[in-house]
């Protein structure tokens, strides 16, 4: 079973950084799942713990970089909430390790690669999430 | 100001000579002898001494107690009494414990708060604060009255007396608030250990433009100080203290082992300096855990030998 | 209005744990402006609890709802429908609220999430303060609307202590002394005459130390 990643990008930056990855065809791996949203202000913390509760072994928040969100401050929100967040998870039991946040700009798409191997790295490491009870195998991107 | 209680330390200040009060710490224990020590220490070298009441909030042996110990020792104490610890109706009953005892002086605090100490989850008091405690004693004992105004036969002979911080915030209030305690029948203060000679000189200033040297005894705070290390800790660490970089300096530049020789001197310094102040009526020496410092520091000072002008309550009784 | 924390996610855990199905009620009022208890927190508590118990093995069943107000019978009593199809309360209202669904629901057990502490004022985001001691006997006309009773810690009525320092409190660089504050207040309104009268003790019989209060307006008794 291939490792559950889900990515909230936003908008602006990081799902155009996603698109262009494609375009360029740098390899991540195809079980990231990508969500985007306008800005990652908008990422609740309701979207992201429901991730972990529908059985996501890693999740990331990716946004602009800091000081360039395009509604100004929205990344900042996402960054603490994932902050909160990870502490809560570590709580849970699930693990803060599986939830990170990521920030680049509309051309790094080398860097969202980044980011999507590193979680599916980590979903690998810590094996599938506590919510889930399955072996995981490693799918290389297509 | 005329005689009221009759108190070893209230004829000494009236008199007019410059007046010598110490502290004496109670232990963490039940043990009377660590205070008989202390006391036979400190007896004839003070004019009288003043009975901590649970320091910092951390629990020892209470004021009125050991001061009856110490008492016993031929010393005249100043009993301490927070406001942290003890509603209203403990402290008229204590008081009156106090008094029946034979303790006269009493000094009246606002308290560190409780988190300071080693009960941080007690729950405070602090029914009354420093300024009604003043003149509550003061009305026990001219008034005959209890705080809520009924009448008492007997009333509490106690010496009133408060503490000041003329380095505390907001400093330019500071001589006002000092004006308040008077007001409320403080009768003599005791402020915090002064380093900052310059800077109390300026709040002696406004005291005595306020005229309040006139209407209660204001005794200088001192105290000798052990190591550099000690004077760097006040200076950076404890709020509320003013200690200049060249106390520090001295301090730090005291030959190997001659520190606390130093700190003895430092503090003969200041003595020598307050003494000079107008409106000083005489020094306060908190030795704390050093007590066996007071005499040397006294007869340094050349305030030794100490006036005998009251004979303690206690001593009378002993064979 | 009421400022409340959340109690730690271990403490509500082995508070609920003997209860398989709950209901996580939350209020509209107090603890949704301190985001303590409101909607969203009650989605994320319940959230979280079902991961935590999910792991552990032991799955829980949560309702979720949100009162508008948990103080009042009118809208505690609403309650009724899914409190019959659950094992316990959650509640995550103030201390009065959990009180007040125990009081009409007297055979349901009901369950604090929240620690409540004060009554107090936001001071900026994500930040509130105690700021009323609901002493029953109000002196802020004395003290220019700066109460010390609540941000004095110590309750005093005649000025700072001695270890006021730079306005702050010596119990905390996080705490500003009050009197510092009503110092610089009574400054600014030119009323520093009043600070120099003594204040005499407090009455405290109409504070909490009197016995709990109680406030009746006959006229709206029928």
């Amino acid at each position: 079973m291939e490792p559950q990643v889900v990515a909230f990008c936003c908008h602006y930056c990081a799902f155009a950084a996603a698109d262009l990855a494609g375009t360029m065809r740098l390899t991540y791996p195809a079980n990231v799942k990508i969500i985007r949203v306008p800005c990652t202000g908008k990422a609740d913390m309701l979207y992201l713990l429901r991730a972990f509760e529908d059985g996501a072994d890693a999740v990331f928040v990716a946004g602009c970089l800091e000081g360039n969100c395009h509604y100004l401050e929205g990344n900042l929100r996402a960054k603490k909430r994932v902050q909160y967040l990870k502490k809560l998870l570590d709580e849970v039991g699930v693990g803060g390790e599986r939830l990170e946040m990521f920030n680049m700009s509309a051309a790094m798409a080398q860097r969202f690669a980044e980011a999507a191997n590193e979680m599916t790295e980590r979903a690998l490491r810590l094996g599938p999430s506590p919510l889930r009870k399955r072996e995981l195998v490693e799918v290389k991107a297509q | 100001m005329t005689i009221k209680v009759g108190s070893n330390l209230e004829r000494v200040l009236e008199s007019g000579q410059f007046a010598v009060t110490a502290e004496l710490g109670p232990p963490k224990s039940a043990d009377p002898n660590v205070v008989r020590e202390k006391a036979r220490l400190l007896a004839g070298h003070v004019d009288a001494v003043n009975i901590t009441d649970n320091q910092t909030a951390i629990v020892r042996m209470s004021s009125i107690g050991a001061g009856l110990i110490a008492m016993q020792e031929g010393l005249e104490p100043v009993i301490q009494m927070t406001c942290r610890d003890r509603n209203r109706i403990a402290i008229q009953s204590d008081l009156l414990a106090a008094s029946a005892l034979g303790l006269r002086n009493l000094l009246c605090l606002t308290g560190d708060h409780q988190r300071f100490g080693n009960h941080p989850q007690s729950k405070n008091v602090f029914d009354l604060d420093s300024i009604q405690l003043v003149q509550m004693v003061r009305n026990m004992r001219d008034e005959k009255k209890f705080q809520c105004g009924e009448d008492m036969p007997v009333s509490p002979q106690l010496f009133v007396g408060a503490a000041e911080n003329p380095f505390g915030d907001p400093f330019e209030y500071r001589a006002i608030r000092l004006g308040k305690k008077i007001a409320a029948g403080a009768e003599f203060i005791q402020t915090q250990m002064i380093y900052n000679v310059e800077k109390f000189a300026r709040w002696m200033e406004m005291v005595r433009a306020l005229g309040l040297h006139k209407k209660a005894y204001i005794l200088a705070g001192v105290g000798p100080i052990k190591t550099a290390g000690a004077a760097r800790y006040m200076r950076d660490k404890v709020p509320g203290m003013d200690v200049p970089d060249a106390i520090v300096d001295r301090m730090a530049g005291a030959p190997k082992g001659g520190a606390k020789a130093e700190g003895l001197k430092v503090c003969v310094d200041i003595i020598n300096a307050v003494k000079q102040i107008e409106g000083v009526a005489g020094v306060h020496i908190m030795a704390i855990e050093w007590e066996e410092a007071v005499p040397e520091l006294v007869a340094q000072a050349g305030l030794a030998p100490r006036p005998k002008l009251a004979e303690p309550v206690g001593a009378a009784q002993q064979g | 209005m009421i400022i409340a924390d959340q109690k730690p996610l271990a403490e509500i855990r082995q508070i609920t744990s003997r209860f398989q199905k709950l209901l996580v009620v939350g209020c509209q009022e107090c603890v949704t402006v301190c985001f303590a208890g409101g909607a969203k927190e009650v989605a994320v508590l319940s959230s979280a609890l079902r991961m935590a118990e999910q792991i552990d093995g032991n799955p829980k069943e949560i309702v979720e709802f949100t009162s508008v107000r948990q103080c009042d019978p009118e809208y505690v009593l609403d309650l009724a429908d899914k409190i019959a199809k659950v094992d316990a309360v959650l509640s995550m209202a103030c201390g009065v609220g959990v009180q007040t669904v125990a009081e009409h629901f007297p055979n349901t057990f009901v369950l604090p999430a929240l620690n409540t502490t004060s009554m107090g004022r936001n001071t900026g985001p994500g930040v509130w303060v105690e700021t009323c001691a609901g002493c029953g006997n109000c002196i802020l006309a004395e003290t220019g609307a700066i109460c010390p009773v609540a941000r004095c810690s110590k309750s005093l009525l005649n000025g700072p202590c001695g270890g006021s320092h730079k306005g702050l409190c010596e119990i905390s660089d996080d705490v500003p002394c009050a009197w510092a504050q009503i110092y610089e207040r009574m400054s600014r309104l030119e009323m520093l005459a009043t600070m120099e009268q003594i204040a005499p003790p407090k009455d405290w019989s109409t504070a909490r130390d009197g016995g709990p209060r109680k406030r009746v307006r006959e006229d709206l008794q029928l």
